[in-house]
Parts: structure tokens; C-alpha cells; sequence
């Protein structure tokens, strides 16, 4: 069957099989930063935003996506770009393998939370999984940014 | 792994109904459990586009279409304002916010499955499902049901005045419940549910009696019956649930004290 999507803001058509998963279509279209970390919906490797919501694309058939917009860390590289700098100063990208669904989560919570405090943060990022590390970079790395943005906002 | 050879975005509740009635059809909630099993369908049923993933309020009653998503349960205030808290508390260690965004109301009550907290919690208040066919049953009925191909319109909770309590126990955070807990208080009587026994919830009532909490939740949780799997023995269970039913009896109790 043939789906259209919006994909990083760009209109694309696809062939696609009934029960193919959004992560595969995703990775089939060159976005590579979408990862199948461990298909049982739990560790948020494969993030993806579907009309603005993280959602796990290892779970959801590419045929729903059909008429709606998807975004992948492909296409917010200026935000990314400007939390993974925080992360790499906390030496919170050991392999990297789950950073691209932990930035997507980020920056959709930045965008859903205000001024989280640390429970909220950890809430939220539950499911976003890391075996190298014990989350306590991470989690500097995201007061330290949200603290900048918050610098930013004021001073704009 | 899940395989569909067809996949249809239904288009009325008839279409799916009768899609549906073949026995290698499957319809699709947020498809996180589905996904889990071998499961190899015919036609996979969509119903994301019957406008059923919103919540109704009006003065007597909440609306909850089936393909309402956890994530939305947990936030929405006026279901969270009447009960308390206790629908974010019943679904925030549900995996994550990811999963949660498309996890489903309908797929998880319809599963009826023992580690769901959205039955356990739905047991103990005055809940409803809206079945296409089937019409407008109880919750504690629907849960004893065989599975059937009908389909799970909605889930509808009476604002009766109950005011309700929920906890849970977990290995890790975002695990499965080892137990679930869910207790509401009303007009002298208690409603409680205990789900992820590992069996799925049933509801057990009692009059409120002016014993001590402690001895009532002792009382209450020796009326269901406890199993062992790998999370935790029965035994253990059983023990829990006395000590969680006792908070949850202190957490209503207090909340009366205040609605005076």
C-alpha cells in the first residue's frame, strides 16, 4: 500500500507492507538516528515525534502514520546540536547509541514542562534507557540546559 | 512479532464491527501489547480516525473513548480534579511518556490483562464499558467475560461522589505492577481491587466498620486469593496488600476529614 507522510517537513510517498513498523520505514528513508534498541517498547531508542509527540516507532505500523508528520532527530539539528554540546561536557555520551531518542525526549519535554524540577525530569525520561552509564551525566547535562534556555528566555 | 496482510483505517464502527467478526482479524489499540506476541493476522483494524481519543465530561458522568491514550488519562485535569490524583498515579509508571502517548484505554481494558492498572483503578469506581453490540456493562462484569469480537467503545466513570486511592509496587520503576492496589471510600462502604495478583483485578467490598485500619486492610486483602510468578510469591502478596490496602485506607480517611 501507498502512505504519505510528512517527514522532517518534507511531503513523502511510500511503498509500504501492511504491518511494516514506522521505525523500519524511518531507517528505509535514511534516517539512521532512529535506533532499534530492544523491541519490546521499553528502552526509547527509537523516539520519534508523530504531530509534535514522542511516541516509540517500534511500535506503531507505518500505515498509521499515513497523513500525519513525523520528525526525527534528523530534522531538529540545531536543537540537538545544542544539548548534545551539554551532554558531551558532562561526558554523558559514552556509546551513543541511545542519545538520538534521549534528545528527542528532551526536547519534547522542554516543550511540554516548565521549569521541571529533578522528579518531574526523571518522570519523564523513564523511558529512555542507557546501559553505559548511570544516568547521573545525563541528568546534569539537562539542568544545565534547561537552565541556559531559561537564561536565554529572559534575556531575549 | 506481529504480521497483518491487510490493514484498514475503518471508516465507521460497523465497518470495523463487521471486519472484525472474522477470526484472523485483529483490531488495533496502541498495538504495545499486540506487537509482544507471535501473531500472524489478516486484516489489522484502525479505529484512530472514529474520533475516540478524547474524554467527555458533563455533571454526571466521564466519556472515555477507547482509543483515549494512557498519556491523556494521566494528564486530564477534570478526571484528576474529581478523583483526586489517582488517574496520574495509576498510569505514571507506565514504561514511559513515549509509550504512554500511544498505549491505548480501550486495548488495555479490553486485554483485561492481570498486570493492568487502569482496570485495577477502573474496578473501584462506578466504571462502565460501552460495548458496540454488547451495550453498557460494568466493569466488574466486563472483566469476567470470555473475549468475544465485539468492540470497546468507551469507558464511562459516574461522578457518584466516590473518592478513590491507588498504589502499586514495582522491582524497578517502570516494570509491570508486582501488585496493584486501588481503594475507594463511599457512603460507609469500601470498594477494593487488587490487581497484578498475578491474576487480573477483582473488586471486593466491605462495610467501613470503626475497627482499626490496620485490622480492616488485613481483613480485606485475606479475601482475595494471591499466586506466585517470578516477580514475587504469594505469600509476599498477600502481605502487601495488607500493608498498601492500610495506607490507601489512611489516605481516604484523611481526605474525609478535610470534605468535612
Amino acid at each position: 500500500m501507498q502512505i504519505k507522510i510528512t517527514l522532517n517537513g518534507k511531503p513523502v510517498t511510500a511503498e509500504i507492507q501492511a504491518d511494516t513498523l514506522l521505525l523500519d520505514l524511518l531507517r528505509e528513508q535514511g534516517c539512521y538516528s532512529v535506533k532499534r534498541g530492544c523491541e519490546t517498547s521499553n528502552c526509547g531508542l527509537c523516539t520519534v515525534w508523530l504531530d509534535q509527540l514522542p511516541v516509540l516507532s517500534c511500535s506503531v505500523l507505518a500505515a498509521r502514520a499515513d497523513g500525519h508528520a513525523i520528525i526525527t532527530l534528523e530534522g531538529v539539528p540545531k536543537e540537538a546540536e545544542a544539548f548534545s554540546d551539554y551532554l558531551a561536557k558532562e561526558g554523558a555520551d559514552q556509546c551513543g547509541f541511545c542519545s538520538p531518542g534521549l534528545i528527542l525526549n528532551v526536547l519534547a519535554m522542554e516543550r511540554e514542562l516548565t521549569d521541571p524540577d529533578e522528579e518531574q525530569i526523571l518522570e519523564f525520561l523513564s523511558g529512555n534507557l542507557c546501559r553505559c552509564t548511570g544516568y547521573m551525566g545525563q541528568l546534569r547535562a539537562i539542568r544545565n540546559y534547561l537552565k541556559s534556555r531559561s537564561k536565554h528566555e529572559r534575556e531575549v | 512479532m506481529f504480521r497483518a496482510k491487510e490493514y484498514v483505517r475503518a471508516k465507521s464502527l460497523q465497518e470495523a464491527y463487521d471486519l472484525n467478526q472474522k477470526r484472523s482479524s485483529v483490531l488495533l489499540g496502541g498495538m504495545m501489547w499486540l506487537k509482544m506476541g507471535r501473531n500472524d493476522k489478516g486484516t489489522a483494524i484502525d479505529l484512530s480516525e472514529l474520533g475516540l481519543d478524547g474524554i467527555e465530561e458533563d455533571e454526571t458522568e466521564f466519556r472515555i473513548g477507547c482509543m483515549c491514550s494512557l498519556r491523556r488519562l494521566e494528564q486530564h485535569e477534570g478526571l484528576n480534579r474529581y478523583f483526586g490524583g489517582v488517574w496520574k498515579e495509576c498510569t505514571r509508571f507506565i514504561v514511559g511518556t513515549q509509550f504512554r502517548n500511544t498505549a491505548t484505554v480501550g486495548g488495555s481494558v479490553f486485554g483485561r490483562y492481570g498486570f493492568s492498572d487502569i482496570l485495577t483503578c477502573l474496578m473501584v469506581l462506578d466504571a462502565q464499558v460501552e460495548l458496540y453490540q454488547g451495550g453498557i456493562i460494568p466493569i466488574a462484569a466486563f472483566a469476567g467475560m470470555k473475549y468475544d469480537r465485539d468492540i470497546l467503545v468507551r469507558v464511562i466513570i459516574r461522578k457518584d461522589g466516590r473518592r478513590a486511592a491507588y498504589t502499586s509496587q514495582r522491582r524497578s520503576k517502570t516494570d509491570f505492577p508486582l501488585i496493584a492496589c486501588g481503594l475507594a471510600r463511599k457512603e460507609g462502604i469500601w470498594y477494593a481491587a487488587i490487581g497484578a495478583r498475578p491474576e487480573k483485578a477483582v473488586l471486593v467490598t466491605a462495610p467501613v466498620t470503626e475497627e482499626p485500619f490496620e485490622v480492616q486492610a488485613k481483613e480485606l486483602a485475606d479475601r482475595f486469593c494471591f499466586r506466585d510468578n517470578l516477580r514475587g510469591s504469594g505469600d509476599y502478596r498477600r502481605h502487601l496488600a495488607g500493608i498498601y490496602m492500610r495506607r490507601l485506607m489512611e489516605q481516604l480517611g484523611e481526605e474525609d476529614l478535610e470534605c468535612r
